[in-house]
């Protein structure tokens, strides 16, 4: 038992609760890991219909001020002067020597910022944020509200009965409208690879709009354990195991993220070593990795060449729920890092065969109109 | 044929001197979908408190600790292909090994199925 007094609650924790969840700390929140219905089940369930999952641990902020999609460039390299109301764009926060502080998310609204970061990294990113666009732009987190996602092929089905205009929608826009009535900020986004919407709600309803939510045939509720396995099954980082302080947007596959603009003015923290980077090619490349046989290669996992050298680490490996397999994403060299390259993972001391494999491990469904 | 349990959640039951051991219903509840299970070597020696075997659930690896010394004389091969025999049938189908039992006295150490139970409420 850890000190239960410091760790803070979602105000779905009831509802959790009363649905029979298995609550675990994570990041400073004690959040579902799973429901009844189990892991396996659940990220089933998010790939075959709809799922919804509590993401009110992660820190919901609004960036407002003169200009402040000029000033937050200073301190992420993604382009956010070129985004229209409404569009929004994944990013991430840079240190002097190129390594990645968090990732995030940046929606332009009409007069402000709306940014969405991990929970774990938010009194980070709000201290980073608020000191680093001082004179320029205030940053104000919002804890009066929910964040929930809607996830799965279904869910633009289930949405689209609470609020209509939601279902033209496409990926990576934003929108604020009515949700069942209540006053909602929605984005069409998500973690899992599926199409689906992340809904920001006032808190004092969030309980009665998931459950209206939960009461559509279509829609259970998902925990962290699947949210895991079904972003791992997409391709999509984890932060804090896939990126750290040490990884680079070269070598963490991540230089979509970083236009042609941005990279000219170079005007973001650790730009000469980024640059230099992309210029010279990164050392070591994230790559997907299929393990040989049913014994899932978890964070940590050493992944050797075929003389045997330790060349690299699984940063997040797992059973694929969708493939019924093995699934990990890791570093290697960069000349080990094509498609089909030959690998050893070593399991509990045992060399296991693995293969460098294409990610996402499972198509990515995003509605694009 | 009368189970036993250890703390750390196997079972045992005892057929002549061949103890077939496994995870009880509760730790796979606790464990949840079981979705690889590495076995022992047949003709591995184990002492008492030995990894025997690793059981992965989606989320995490846990080990499994011979309650009992002895040789391994037979592992659940069918395991390899259908874990979820763990649990779905953990005190049955879902065995994991059978141990020639080397000190007799080992098994008096064990928990009967009314003392485990009591000693799972416990835990709650």
């Amino acid at each position: 038992m850890g000190d239960t007094s410091a760790i803070s609650r979602t105000v779905l924790y009831d509802l959790h609760v009363g649905l029979g969840a298995k609550m675990v700390p994570f990041a400073g929140y004690d959040m579902p890991v799973q429901y009844p219905d189990g892991i396996l089940k659940e990220h089933l369930h998010t790939r075959d219909a709809a799922g919804l999952f509590d993401v009110s641990h992660m820190g919901q902020l609004v960036i407002s001020g003169e200009a402040p999609d000029k000033a937050i460039e200073s301190l992420i390299p993604g382009d956010i002067q070129s985004l229209k109301p409404g569009e929004m764009r994944y990013s991430f926060l840079t240190n002097d020597k190129g390594g990645i502080l968090d990732d995030l998310i940046v929606t332009r609204r009409e007069n402000d910022l709306f940014v969405v970061v991990n929970a774990g990294c938010k009194q980070q990113d709000i201290r980073l944020l608020t000191e680093g666009l001082a004179g320029q732009a205030t940053v104000t987190e919002l804890k009066d509200r929910a964040l929930v996602a809607l996830q799965g092929p279904k869910a633009a089905a289930v949405l689209a009965r609470f609020a209509p205009d939601s279902a033209d929608m496409t990926f990576m826009t934003y929108r604020e409208m009515d949700v069942n009535g209540v006053p909602c900020f929605i984005t069409r986004s998500g973690y899992t690879g599926e199409d689906g919407f992340e809904i920001s709600i006032p808190a004092d309803q969030a309980v009665a709009l998931c459950t209206a939510l939960l009461a559509e045939e279509e829609v259970a509720p998902v925990g962290l354990g699947a949210r895991d396995s079904l972003r791992l099954e997409a391709g999509l980082c984890l932060y804090g195991h896939d990126l750290t302080e040490e990884t680079t947007p070269a070598s963490a596959g991540l230089l979509w993220s970083i236009s042609k603009r941005r990279r000219e003015d170079g005007n973001f923290p650790g730009a000469e070593v980024i640059l230099a980077e992309i210029a010279n090619k990164p050392t070591m490349k994230r790559v997907g990795i299929l393990p040989e046989g049913r014994a899932p290669a978890r964070e940590h996992t050493e992944i050797a060449d075929m003389n045997g050298n330790v060349v690299g680490e699984v940063t997040s490996g797992g059973f694929a729920p969708s493939l019924q397999a093995p699934i990990a994403m890791g570093y290697v060299p960069a000349e080990l890092s094509a498609v089909g390259t030959e690998l050893q993972l070593i399991v509990r001391g045992k060399a296991r065969a693995a293969k460098v494999a294409k990610m996402p491990f499972v198509e990515q469904r995003y509605y694009r109109g | 044929m009368t189970i036993k349990y250890s703390k750390d959640h196997e079972w045992v039951t005892l057929d002549g001197d061949v103890a077939t051991v496994g995870i009880s219903n509760y730790a796979q509840e606790q464990l949840g979908d079981v979705v690889f299970v590495e076995v022992p070597e047949v003709g591995a020696e184990m002492s008492k408190g030995d990894e025997l075997a690793v059981v992965e659930s989606v989320k995490a690896a846990s080990e499994v600790y011979a309650p009992v010394a002895g040789e391994v004389v037979e592992v659940n091969q069918d395991l390899e292909d259908n874990p979820s025999f763990v649990n779905e049938d953990a005190t049955g189908q879902g065995w994991f090994a059978r141990i020639k039992v080397a000190n007799a006295s080992d098994l008096d150490e064990l928990m009967s199925e009314d003392e485990y139970k009591s000693f799972v409420e416990g835990l709650e």
